[in-house]
């Protein structure tokens, strides 16, 4: 099933099978090129398998960009103890709806990334965790593990190989702080899904203890590409230091909202423009989140010459993310943004650490009074400075996720919190209604 | 020992064993980190994050509670930046907090107002409105005030890790996020507070204690604990001649922390209004007050004439009082009243061990011994609820050090959580010294002919997880089989998968665990009172047949039943368990024979119904409250409770410490006092020697074999009396043997007028 | 307590999917469960479920109140979830969900007066690019606008 059109600007190979007639069933997966890849990487070394990944520059989906051949090579291989593979399918960030379309048009690819990760690392089991919201992507799951254990693509021996490799689907139960490698496993665990202090990392100690891979499902399901086609042919879809295409959520104020598969290094302004449509109602770009809703904030003005890469990102001090792009028209209240974004992360906080819990649920309280136009010019700095006093202090990355929007927005669109001095309503929640009152830089 | 590791924490050079902690390594360099969550000898938190500190190479700062050292590392805790994170990290803490701090009772000793001081910012920018909720009351010892926690956690992990309890935990999440009790709006647990002591502010509260004072209106006394004989230490606050509050704030004595209900809290019977206040003598067959100088010179009388008379005497002394207290006893009878008819209620058979292990060195464990050591096997007791020191102290030594355990008792016991081996015994605790002893004589193969065909061990309990369980009381997976090692965890239960498969046969069971006990490096034995005479012999032989070292602790009740012992309240022994060679009277044999005078120091052997029958003799008794024996009496004598004197007691595991009196007793005196009068009137005192504690010590280190103890080692914590094996052996009366398996709430005499004990909700549920 | 034979069958295949003593695993995805079909986290269940895993009822009040899915109140028999985080609020989402209030007359997380229909005002469902959205229960609805919802509206209250 598909939600948008395609767009002819995309590079399919993730999505390469997407609208094809019954593209989730393993008779389609199997006829266009399926499970190759896993026979392929059966017939390698775990090194080798390990050493195309890492030549593909594949960098983590999942938010943090971590080289993905890199921490499969932490995993101890020769360790007694037996080894896990979990697929990250928590999708949470505000702005992020991509590994739901992988999984529910194409899960087998996902199963063969997973199992020639398990060849790499020598794992025998695997967890596909999902989001407790996407229950009918457990049932695709579990249809489409199923239909590899009835076709021998998961189970004892599999075609022959020799390799044992069993997979189940677990659901989550709402929590965004899930997505965190470490609270997933807590809650893979049966418990609250807080983090775990690291070092060390799951590639040591993870699941049940024992070393574990965990990837995004996108990293996942780019995998098989990679084996198939060799690891240079990947890299090559992207920019020098980051490899093939990132499946990108358009969302926000944009006329063709939709997941589309662009490579690394896509033009930002012929994202939005082309790929996207264009902003609705002839309004203008006031600002973009380029990766879900923790990542620093950009305004129209630095989007210019910005490609979807994560060394462009970085040079303007954001990230690529998650690939949740959020486009933010020029009648947007910034100040109303931001106090949404907030509002969720202290809905979110796992409430462990003190400057993350107590942290956002102040932001949350000064933003939410200053919106409705309770704030003081005091305000505006002590917005900010919370935000500083949060950054890099938390226990785990969930600070900083609010932390980032707060100190860039505050930054960079000071004069609209200023503008709320004024008093209420908010001055430009009537722009809201559709009715073209203001129109800022036209 | 590895080699150290050379670090420098603010240009200091420190040096700490590889997998110290910075926080620990500062600390131990003279410089303090400031923490909250971090608590020693728990599982890291990371939470509070005001540990932060700078460490050259890192982007970012660190939790120094979770930064292990390493060679080389630099690192800064005064840099502002640093600076700036606590004292940001505090303003973020007081957001919510409601600064309530002039009615709080931790005020003065709270670490959130200690930290507020030293690193905290001046002001609060904090305008918003603070949530408030409130206060309420978990159980009648524990009070829970929401806005005033920190959430660093230390409760839920003392609870969980600690006591093996996890009555408390935290429920919701993000800044809602709370500290909850296991019974939805009350807690049923161990009743320890000892989440009240570790909280560092004032959350969690003691319904004994607050709004009572302030800790620095009260005076501060160490003590040991008048209950059980694990002889923990209690710090007691007093003011204005009460005791406010116990608890161990200096973490000093056997327990460091530790402390059950009853020492941080059951001190309340020492001002019961039933307190006996004055002498009381029978008049007209009733007891009325007298003074004490009537009271004495009656008693001192009635001595010297049945004296005169060669009359015959009988004294019971008591597992409570202290070691000067049994020991003058026991002289006075022998010496002054020519009697060898004494004895007391003995609880565990220490003589029969010392006696089966003549011959071997050091063989006594200590409760440190329980922390240490590699392995612990645990025979009859529940030692979670009758000896709750030992109990954690061996599950701090499984948390800590991974020591396996073994239990084989007649019921489910705490520790099945984490054990090994948990083997259920069917039938009463006895049953654990027969089963297991038939072992060592290799019958097996004769008794397993049929199941249920053993003749000693009778038809078993098969181990496996379901057996036992719809007729045992407690939720019905409890598990015969101990998880074993992986996955066990001092809190929450145990699941049947999680159990692993032990032989289906209760001998082959009992095998098994001969053989995983053959591949123990060491092992401490702990045993109960389904151990005496003969089954400890055969005990000390299955240990010996193991081949690997193993340490004893035999299990004794009250708080110096080991004392008792030791200074001889029996007939069978003098001091040091030299062979009396005297014949004498036990204590049913006194209450039964017609005696003239009996003589009833802090015991109460009537206590049981139909034991009422008073003899034509004459009857004193030295006690607090009037007992069912005192109740029998001719002279009652008020005696000091622990509290009110000083002394010695020596605990289970044999280790002396020092008594310290707290509060001055109203009209009641010292049993060493009142023995030491009634020896001035009847003019024999210089015979026995000054009535003064340290004097009698005195004569105790010279004179008592094991007592040789270094007084330095006395004065300031615990000392290990040296073990006594070896001697002649004489009969040791097994049968005379009881223990009362008193538990958590239950604690004899003292234990009835413990206005705490008796309220708890966890009383009445336990048997 | 007693479960439908799918249910069972469902726990069953749950406490095989982990490693031995791993039992607790299963517990997120059995409260969930279990929720659908006994509708709230009753005290029953919770000693059930704890039984089941092998921990104590106080550990699975801890975990199910961690996880916002999870409720100690039943919800209505459709449970309304409007999406007001970011990318639906650019398309509305908030105006939706005050629609959504006042047309029911009830607010977050209650239920009507007929136990029909419950409202929750939730974050980020992973709809973004097809914002403004909703679930009612498990179903995703997309590009929402107040007519849309009071066509849903309409036609679940007369599925009945
Ligand atoms: C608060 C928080 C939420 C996260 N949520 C997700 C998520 O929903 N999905 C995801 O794949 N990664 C999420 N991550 C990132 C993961 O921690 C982890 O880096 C990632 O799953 C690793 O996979 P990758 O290397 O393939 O990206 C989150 C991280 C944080 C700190
Ligand atoms: S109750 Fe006290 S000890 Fe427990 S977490 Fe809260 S502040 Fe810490
Ligand atoms: S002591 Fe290190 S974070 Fe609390």
């Amino acid at each position: 099933m598909l939600y948008n059109e395609p767009s002819p600007l995309e590079t399919k190979v993730l999505s390469r099978r997407f609208g094809a007639p019954n593209s989730a069933s393993i008779d389609t997966y199997l006829a266009d090129q399926g499970y190759q890849a896993f026979r392929k990487a059966a017939g390698m070394k775990p090194e080798e398998i390990i050493e195309q990944v890492k030549i593909s520059n594949l960098r983590g989906r999942g938010g943090a960009g971590f080289p993905t051949g890199m921490k499969w090579s932490f995993v101890p291989r020769t360790s007694p103890k037996p080894k896990y593979i979990v697929v990250n399918g928590d999708e949470s960030e505000p702005g992020t709806c991509k590994d739901r379309v992988l999984i529910e048009n194409d899960p087998h690819q996902l199963i063969e990334g997973v199992l020639i990760a398990g060849l790499a690392v020598d794992a025998h089991a695997g967890y596909v965790y999902i989001r407790g919201e996407y229950r009918y992507l457990i049932e695709v799951m579990e249809k489409a593990i199923g239909e590899a254990y009835a076709k021998g693509w998961l189970g004892k021996n599999i075609q022959g190989t020799g390799f044992d490799f069993d997979l189940y689907a677990h659901s989550g139960a709402g929590a965004y702080e899930c997505g965190e490698e470490s609270a997933l496993l807590e809650s893979l665990e049966g418990k609250r899904g807080i983090p775990r202090i690291r070092p060390p990392f799951p590639a040591v100690v993870g699941a049940f203890q024992c070393p574990t891979v965990l990837n995004n499902v996108e990293t996942y399901c780019a995998v098989p590409a990679i084996i198939r086609d060799g690891g240079a042919a990947f890299a090559a879809l992207g920019v020098p230091k980051a490899g093939g295409t990132k499946m990108t959520c358009l969302t926000g104020n944009i006329n063709k909202p939709g997941v589309y598969e662009l490579r690394l290094g896509f033009p930002v302004a012929q994202m939005i423009e082309e790929v996207g449509g264009g902003i609705p109602r002839g309004r203008r770009l006031k600002a973009m989140i380029p990766g879900g809703s923790s990542c620093p904030v950009l305004t129209a003005k630095e989007c210019e010459g910005a490609t979807m890469d994560y060394d462009s990102m970085s040079a303007r001090k954001t990230m690529l993310g998650s690939g949740g792009v959020i486009v933010m028209d020029d009648q947007t209240c910034m100040v109303k943004a931001l106090m949404r974004i907030i509002r969720f992360y202290a809905h979110e906080s796992c409430g462990w650490c003190i400057p993350c819990r107590e942290g956002t649920t102040w932001l949350r309280k000064i933003l939410v009074r200053f919106h409705e136009g309770g704030g003081t010019r005091s305000d505006i700095d002590l917005i900010g400075d919370i935000g500083k006093n949060m950054l890099g202090r938390t226990f785990c990355p969930l600070g900083d996720a609010a932390a980032m929007p707060t100190i860039s927005f505050v930054e960079k669109f000071r004069e609209e919190f200023e503008d709320h001095l004024a008093g209420k309503p908010c001055p430009y929640e009537h722009a809201d209604h559709g009715i073209e009152v203001l129109s800022l830089s036209r | 020992m590895a080699d150290l590791v050379k670090l420098t924490i603010d240009g200091k050079p420190v040096q700490a064993p590889p997998g110290t902690l910075v926080i620990d390594a500062a600390k131990t360099a003279g410089m303090e980190i400031p923490a909250f969550c971090y608590y020693e000898g728990l599982t890291l938190q990371a939470a509070c994050r005001m540990c932060l500190v700078e460490v050259e190479k890192m982007p970012k700062l660190m939790t120094a509670c979770t930064l292990p050292v390493a060679e080389g590392m630099v690192v800064r805790t005064e840099t502002p930046e640093v600076a700036a994170a606590r004292k940001y990290m505090l303003e973020f803490l007081l957001t919510n907090h409601p600064l309530d701090c002039p009615v709080c009772d931790k005020g003065g000793e709270c670490e959130l107002q200690d930290m507020t001081f030293r690193y905290g910012v001046g002001e609060s920018r904090y305008t918003e409105e603070k949530v408030h909720t409130p206060e309420k009351q978990y159980s009648p010892v524990v009070f829970f005030d929401a806005p005033r926690c920190i959430l660093c956690y230390r409760c839920v992990r003392i609870c969980n890790e600690g006591l093996g309890v996890g009555a408390l935990g935290v429920v919701y999440r993000g800044v809602g996020s709370e500290i909850a009790p296991n019974k939805g709006d009350h807690l049923e647990c161990d009743e320890c507070g000892a989440c009240i002591d570790i909280c560092p502010v004032g959350a969690l509260t003691s319904g004994i204690y607050r709004y009572k004072t302030r800790p620095w209106e009260m005076t501060h006394v160490a003590t040991i604990c008048a209950h059980c004989a694990d002889g923990c230490r209690t710090t007691l606050g007093t003011r204005n001649n009460q005791i406010i509050r116990g608890n161990n704030r200096d973490r000093s004595g056997v327990n460091g922390e530790f402390l059950c209900i009853k020492g941080r809290y059951a001190f309340d019977f020492y001002d019961h209004p039933e307190r006996l206040q004055a002498p009381l003598m029978r008049v007209d067959g009733k007891l009325e007050e007298v003074s004490w100088a009537r009271a004495l010179e009656a008693v001192a009388q009635k001595f010297n004439g049945t004296l005169a008379a060669g009359g015959s005497f009988g004294v019971i002394g008591s597992n409570h009082t202290t070691n000067e207290e049994n020991y003058y006893l026991q002289k006075f009878a022998r010496e002054v009243l020519k009697t060898n008819n004494i004895d007391h209620h003995r609880t565990g058979d220490v003589a029969a061990l010392l006696d089966a292990l003549s011959g071997k060195e050091a063989a006594l464990a200590t409760a440190a011994d329980l922390y240490q050591r590699k392995a612990i096997l645990i025979l009859g007791a529940d030692l979670a609820l009758e000896h709750p020191l030992l109990s954690f102290q061996a599950r701090a030594n499984y948390r800590h050090h991974q020591a396996h355990l073994y239990a084989v008792t007649p019921g489910p016991v705490r520790e099945d959580k984490y054990s090994v081996v948990s083997i259920r015994v069917g039938g009463p605790a006895a049953k654990v010294g027969g089963d297991l002893g038939v072992i060592p004589g290799r019958d097996v193969g004769a008794v397993t002919t049929g199941p249920g065909a053993a003749p000693v061990g009778g038809p078993g309990v098969v181990p496996n997880p379901n057996a036992g369980a719809p007729s045992a009381p407690g939720p019905r997976w409890a598990p015969v089989t101990g998880p074993g090692i992986a996955t066990g965890d001092p809190s929450g239960f145990c699941h049947p998968h999680n159990v692993e498969a032990g032989p289906g046969d209760y001998f082959a069971a009992l095998e098994h665990l001969r053989e995983r006990l053959k591949a123990e490096p060491e092992l401490v034995i702990v045993f109960d009172d389904s151990f005496k005479g003969q089954d400890i012999k055969r005990l000390v032989e299955y240990a010996d047949s193991l081949g690997i070292p193993v340490k004893y602790i035999c299990l004794v009740d009250y708080s110096n039943s080991r004392g008792a012992l030791d200074m001889a309240l029996t007939p069978e022994f003098l001091p040091g368990y030299q062979p009396s060679g005297q014949p004498g009277m036990r204590v049913d044999e006194m209450l039964a024979a017609k005696l003239d005078v009996l003589w009833v120091v802090g015991a109460n052997p009537c206590k049981a119904p139909g034991a009422g029958d008073r003899g034509p003799g004459f009857v004193v008794v030295q006690d607090m409250f009037l007992t069912e024996t005192a109740k029998l009496a001719d002279v009652v004598l008020p005696a000091a409770c622990a509290y009110e004197k000083n002394g010695t007691v020596t605990n289970v595991t044999g280790e002396v410490q020092r008594l310290k009196c707290a509060v001055g007793a109203m009209g009641a005196k010292p049993d060493l006092e009142i023995m030491g009068f009634i020896a001035r009137e009847m003019g024999v005192a210089a015979a026995l020697g000054p009535w003064l504690p340290d004097l009698v010590l005195e004569e105790i280190r010279a004179t008592v074999r094991g007592y040789d103890v270094p007084a330095p080692a006395l004065a300031f914590g615990a000392a290990q009396t040296r073990p006594v094996n070896g001697r002649p052996s004489s009969e040791t009366r097994p049968e005379l043997v009881r223990s009362e398996h008193n538990g958590l709430f239950d604690s004899g005499t003292l234990g009835r007028y413990s206005r705490v004990l008796n309220s708890v909700l966890e009383k009445r549920l336990s048997r | 307590m007693t479960f439908s034979p799918q249910l069972e069958a469902r726990f069953e295949k749950l406490l095989k999917s982990y490693p031995p003593g791993r039992q607790r695993s299963a517990l997120v995805p059995m409260l969930l469960y279990a929720q659908d079909e006994v509708g709230s986290m009753t005290d029953e269940l919770i000693d059930e479920v704890a039984q089941r895993v092998g921990v104590t009822p106080l550990q699975v009040n801890e975990v199910l109140s961690y996880y916002s899915m999870l409720h100690r109140k039943p919800m209505g028999k459709y449970h309304v979830q409007i999406c007001t985080n970011i990318s639906c609020l650019l398309n509305d989402g908030d105006k939706l969900w005050e629609h959504a209030c006042k047309r029911l007359g009830i607010g977050n997380k209650e239920v009507t007066p007929d136990g029909q229909v419950s409202l929750e005002e939730v974050e980020c469902m992973g709809a973004c690019s097809w914002a403004p959205a909703i679930q009612v229960n498990y179903d995703f609805h997309h590009f929402i606008t107040p007519e849309k919802l009071d066509q849903l509206l309409d036609s679940l209250t007369k599925k009945q």
